[in-house]
């Protein structure tokens, strides 16, 4: 295939434009031995030469003299010693590679499995990884490795391929070269030792590279390449869409048994050639109650695999598969769906019904594509679940057969013989439901030998005398396993039903705590407990604080995240944003299994989980729970996170707002002394006659000016929140005459009249605020009332409190702003022309001391407004003398 | 307030020999200036307070930081020393205090802070009286008559007889009289007019008047004094509630009125 070369320096250019992402070219071969890391590493000295930055990472020279000297001029990352049960192996070194950053790196072997240990199995994800971080990558494979066409190349050639790369990733490549030499010539090229070190290449020519497989392999990997470049035309025909031309969407059902990888391979295949949108789907229904774990195991695997080829997966649950099928279908206007041919016995079929011919009959307009198997027969698996039988299950079958035998003695003589089969019968039924099926099978041979030894001619021998009780046995027989076999099926449903609703009920819990939980912290907690507790899950929740580090926000006691290996994991998956660590495909030799909370703004941490038992893994069969939990806490934390942004936004608003309110005050409070001060002095200074009167003014307003401070820097420690009352014990008459002596300067004008019950006790209370509530309200009423009219001060005591009144003869209160009146300065605007800082002040100062302000209509005209103090304790003695 | 002029001394606490020398200088035209120590880091003070004290009577010398006030206050002895807590280099207090450990001059706290527990604090550390700022001029030459006349006092045998505001007292005969009428006060009521009396126009922190009332142990028993004063004033004032006699200062403690 001739292919324009891609310009270097539009090479990089891309590489800078596009989100970051590196290149990948692949350089694809029909077999070995074609050529291709000669070809990758010619391409590598051309770019060298233009000045790009390319490196080694792997190179695989099979020992080939032209390939090795082509190696020396470039730059090797030198690979890195793993150590496995002994032996050495060389891999690629991943990390060395991140940390040289190239601009491009040579990588073979695509198909490579990684030595166990690696952070990766597979050396495709290796590659992944290199291009997610913007690093451009040659690598190279062969026809063979490419998954889906796997089962083509066995059937071709014999051989089955075990290392493979999902074709999803090669999909991704940003350019395919093919490397195309005619089959004769590569056999020469073998004979010649070109290929392999010559004592293997007799086993090689007669085997593998046989000419009619070669020709066949060449024909995939041309048709393969074809496949890639009309791809591309369709991509570059229709602008910047999907490299995909959606013109059929097809489904995958995959079926618990072992045709669904065979499906879903066969399914991408197709799809690939097509150009379709790929979904694979798995209905679990209670058909399949029995199924086994292996079941369950292959089921998942065919869904890893969907998912690596590029499909979209999904699980639906329900009575009817064909119906959850077609609701799933129509939900994404699905073109076609296939399914493999059933694999049940054709007696079966007939009995149960095939799901396969119910989804013909109702697809409606939807094709159905029914994919053969070849061997049936082969597949097939035991129909019981096997259980580990115990000795209480055989103790079972004793008691039964000797239950049976005890009441046919007991009502022998009264009935006919022909009733003693029913009683077996009830037993070997009460024994099946009760145990294991084959303490229902060993009751049932026990009961016939009894019944034989018992009640049959001749009596007391197991010889049968008369061929007709020879069914009644088969009957007892089968009977027996029929009844053992719906009691098994219907405790495993039961098991089955009550696991998935603990699972339901976990996670409703979890919901349920979640949604109370009111921060992070108590977020990750409950998600802990609820792991442990509903999962047997030891599990850990690591976020990020700062700029890198993961710290555990809530974690078990097990604390197995600590050891270095696992958080190097959990970094990972920080990092990668996709899951890692045991039963994954991604460093699946840690212990923990690793899920990130990844939210719209990113990854928010991490969930690590392992099983509660020591040194045990979770099981696979959990992990979509799990993810569950965390996408689950992920939204708990987000809602908390967003719960405390607008708090605190709220918060920030309110202070503004007071702030603004402040200032404004401030600023008029403050000003209008300033400038009757400032005026005043300028002009004495310029030598003003009334120098006296002025002088007077000026003293006034610096009066007026300072009671404002002192208003504001009481508010200011009053609104602070901290302050602390200092408790000592008063006289009342000595707190009003502090608060009269305060306002002096107001009040010097006024008529006050002051009235303090007799023999008031001393009363513990901080003195300075209630001076300043008082001294507030004394000034406001001199503010607020006409000059001539009177003030009194009363002082009352009351049941368990003391009453400090200020009563006036002004206009009142309208009720408009009565409501606000005590309002603290953070909740109601005031301007200096209205009510001031001072009703606030006041009723601050008495609820710090427990008190309250107030304020009521005066019977008589004006208002009373009144402080009141709780009095708790009764005062000390204070000894005479 | 411009109460400056009001000059009228009551009482006969100094009758005959022992007018402070600042009233004698006025009223006899001599030239004996009284040397004020100004430390305070504003210079707008310093010179608020250079202008407004008379200068036929005062000498004002200045200091800008403590150590600079407890160096001039000890080169050149002062008659009186005004004091600003809030110091750049060390705080009020402790120029107080160091002060104090050599001199008994006169020092009065002139300070911003508003807290009574800087009060309290500097006046137990030896000060002998405060003023908040803002203050009057007024204010100020009362305060410092009174610290003047109590320096130039301490070493005088104190007057038998003292008399203000209707009430007299007779030290020798231990009797008090309201208006000619006698009041008989019980002895810790008698002991504490007497301390007022001994100290009139300073402020007496609680402690102060506690410790020389009761005793050093009952220095925090500040309902005693309450509830004496309260006892006192229904004795001596009009209206216990607007004193004329004994006034409150809130939170720090007690002063007997003279001017």
């Amino acid at each position: 295939m001739e292919r324009e070369r891609p310009d270097p320096d539009q090479l990089l250019r891309q590489m800078g434009s596009d989100s970051g992402r590196g290149r990948m070219k692949v350089f694809l071969g029909a077999s070995a031995g074609v050529g291709k890391t000669f070809a990758m590493l010619s391409e590598a000295h051309e770019q060298l030469e233009r000045g790009v930055d390319i490196v080694i990472g792997y190179v695989e020279t099979h020992g080939r003299a032209e390939t090795q000297a082509l190696v020396d001029g470039i730059e090797s990352i030198p690979l890195q010693t793993l150590v496995y049960k002994g032996v050495k192996l060389k891999e690629f070194d991943l990390d060395a590679a991140r940390r040289r950053k190239p601009a491009i790196i040579i990588i073979d072997e695509l198909p490579h499995t990684n030595a166990p240990g690696s952070r990766h199995p597979k050396r495709w994800q290796d590659i992944e990884e290199l291009l997610a971080c913007g690093i451009s990558v040659y690598t190279a494979v062969n026809i063979q490795h490419i998954e889906s066409l796997g089962d083509i190349v066995a059937q071709i050639t014999g051989v089955m391929v075990r290392e493979t790369v999902p074709d999803a990733f090669l999909e991704k490549a940003d350019d395919v070269e093919l490397i195309d030499i005619p089959p004769e010539e590569l056999r020469q090229r073998l004979r010649e030792g070109k290929v392999y070190v010559p004592d293997r290449i007799d086993v090689a020519l007669d085997g593998f590279f046989k000419k009619q497989n070669l020709l066949a392999l060449r024909e995939l990997a041309l048709r393969r390449a074809a496949d890639q470049v009309e791809a591309e035309t369709l991509c570059f025909r229709e602008g910047k869409g999907a490299a995909w031309a959606t013109r059929e969407r097809v489904l995958v059902c995959i079926a618990p048994n072992r045709l669904g990888e065979k499906v879903v391979k066969t399914a991408a295949r197709l799809g690939t050639s097509v150009h379709a949108e790929l979904f694979a789907l798995f209905v679990e229904s209670d058909r399949q109650i029995a199924r086994l774990e292996e079941d369950r195991e292959r089921v998942e695997e065919a869904l890893r695999m969907a998912e690596r080829l590029g499909m979209e997966t999904a699980r639906r649950a329900g009575r009817d598969i064909v119906a959850e099928i077609l609701a799933f279908a129509q939900s994404r206007n699905i073109t076609l769906i296939i399914v493999g041919k059933p694999i049940k016995q054709r007696w079966k079929e007939i009995l149960y019904g095939s799901v396969v011919d119910e989804l013909v009959r109702r697809s409606g307009d939807i094709s159905v594509h029914v994919l053969t198997s070849e061997e049936p027969s082969k597949f097939r698996r035991p129909k019981i679940a096997i259980q580990p039988v115990k000795n209480k299950d055989y103790a079972w079958a004793v008691a039964g057969a000797f239950m049976g035998t005890v009441l046919c003695l007991f009502v022998q003589g009264h009935l006919p013989s022909e009733n003693f089969v029913a009683i077996y019968l009830l037993a070997i039924a009460y024994v099946g439901s009760k145990a294991a099926p084959q303490a229902s099978f060993v009751c049932c041979l026990l009961s016939v030998a009894a019944y034989d030894f018992f009640f049959v001619s001749p009596i007391h021998t197991f010889n049968v005398g008369d061929a007709r009780y020879i069914p009644t046995f088969a009957v007892m027989l089968v009977v027996a396993l029929l009844i053992s076999n719906l009691t098994l099926r219907m405790r495993k449903q039961a098991e089955l039903a009550s696991s998935r609703e603990r699972r339901t009920a976990a996670l409703y819990d979890l919901t349920r705590e979640l949604s109370r939980s009111k921060n992070k912290d108590e977020i990750a907690s409950a998600t802990v407990r609820r792991l442990q507790s509903e999962l047997n899950v030891d599990g850990a929740v690591l976020i990020a604080k700062g700029k890198f580090r993961l710290t555990p926000l809530a974690r078990s006691r097990s604390h197995f995240e600590d050891e270095v290996k696992e958080q190097s994991v959990a970094q990972w998956v920080f990092d990668n944003g996709k899951a890692a660590g045991a039963g994954t495909d991604t460093l699946p030799s840690a212990l923990g299994t690793y899920f990130p909370l990844s939210s719209d703004r990113g990854i928010l941490g991490v969930l690590a989980v392992k099983s509660i038992y020591h040194g045990e893994a979770v099981e696979i069969a959990q992990h979509p729970v799990l993810q569950t939990f965390a996408t689950s806490m992920t939204l708990a934390l987000e809602r908390a996170t967003l719960a405390k942004e607008s708090h605190e936004a709220k918060l920030a608003a309110e202070s503004e707002r007071v702030r603004s309110a402040l200032l404004g005050s401030v600023s008029h409070d403050i000003r209008t002394p300033l400038t009757v001060i400032r005026g005043a002095a300028a002009a004495i200074a310029a030598g003003d006659d009334g120098a006296r009167a002025l002088a007077e003014s000026i003293v006034e307003q610096s009066d007026r000016l300072n009671r404002h401070v002192r208003n504001l820097l009481d508010l200011a420690r009053l609104e602070s929140g901290s302050m602390e009352p200092k408790w000592e014990w008063h006289a009342a008459e000595e707190l009003v005459g502090n608060a009269l002596s305060r306002t002096r300067s107001v009040l010097s004008t006024r008529q006050v009249s002051t009235e303090i019950s007799p023999n008031v006790p001393l009363v513990k209370a901080d003195g300075y605020l209630v001076e300043l509530a008082l001294s507030n309200l004394l000034e406001n009423a001199a503010k607020y009332t006409p000059i001539d009219s009177p003030i009194e001060l009363k002082v009352l005591q009351e049941l368990g409190q003391l009453r400090f009144m200020v009563m006036d003869r002004g206009p009142g209160i309208p009720e408009s702003v009565r409501e606000k009146l005590f309002d603290s300065f953070n909740q109601e605007r005031r301007d200096s022309g209205g009510f001031g800082l001072g009703l606030s002040i006041a009723n601050s100062a008495m609820k710090v001391q427990g008190g309250s302000a107030s304020m009521t209509d005066r019977p008589e005209g004006g208002s009373i407004f009144s402080l009141v103090l709780p009095v708790n304790e009764t005062p000390p003695e204070v000894p005479e003398g | 307030m411009l109460q400056a002029e009001r000059r009228t001394l009551h009482g006969g606490v100094c009758d005959g020999c022992n007018q402070p020398k600042i009233w004698q200088d006025s009223n006899k035209g001599k030239m004996q200036k009284a040397r004020v120590l100004v430390i305070d880091d504003e210079s707008a003070i310093r010179k608020f307070l250079r202008s407004s004290l008379p200068r036929e009577q005062f000498e004002v010398d200045e200091a800008s930081t403590g150590r600079e006030g407890i160096t001039k206050a000890a080169l050149h002895p002062p008659d009186i020393v005004l004091l600003d807590l809030g110091l750049p280099d060390m705080d009020g207090l402790e120029v107080a205090s160091e002060i104090r450990q050599w001199s008994q001059v006169p020092i009065i706290v002139v300070s911003a802070r508003f807290q009574d527990s800087d009060k309290i604090s500097v006046l137990d550390a030896g000060a002998d009286d405060y003023l908040t700022k803002p203050f009057s001029v007024g204010e100020l030459m009362a305060r410092i008559r009174v610290a003047i006349r109590h320096s130039k006092k301490e070493d005088q045998s104190e007057s038998p007889l003292f008399e203000y505001q209707g009430v007299k007292v007779d030290f020798v005969a231990r009797m008090v009289w309201k208006d000619g009428v006698e009041i008989h006060l019980t002895p810790n009521e008698y002991s504490l007019l007497s301390v007022l009396i001994r100290h009139a126009g300073r402020v007496l922190t609680h402690r102060q008047l506690l410790e020389r009332v009761w005793g050093d142990t009952y220095s925090n028993e500040v309902q005693y004094l309450r509830v004496y004063m309260r006892q006192l004033r229904n004795k001596l004032e009009e209206n216990s509630a607007t004193p004329k006699l004994i006034l409150t200062e809130p939170g720090v403690g007690y002063r007997l009125k003279v001017d």
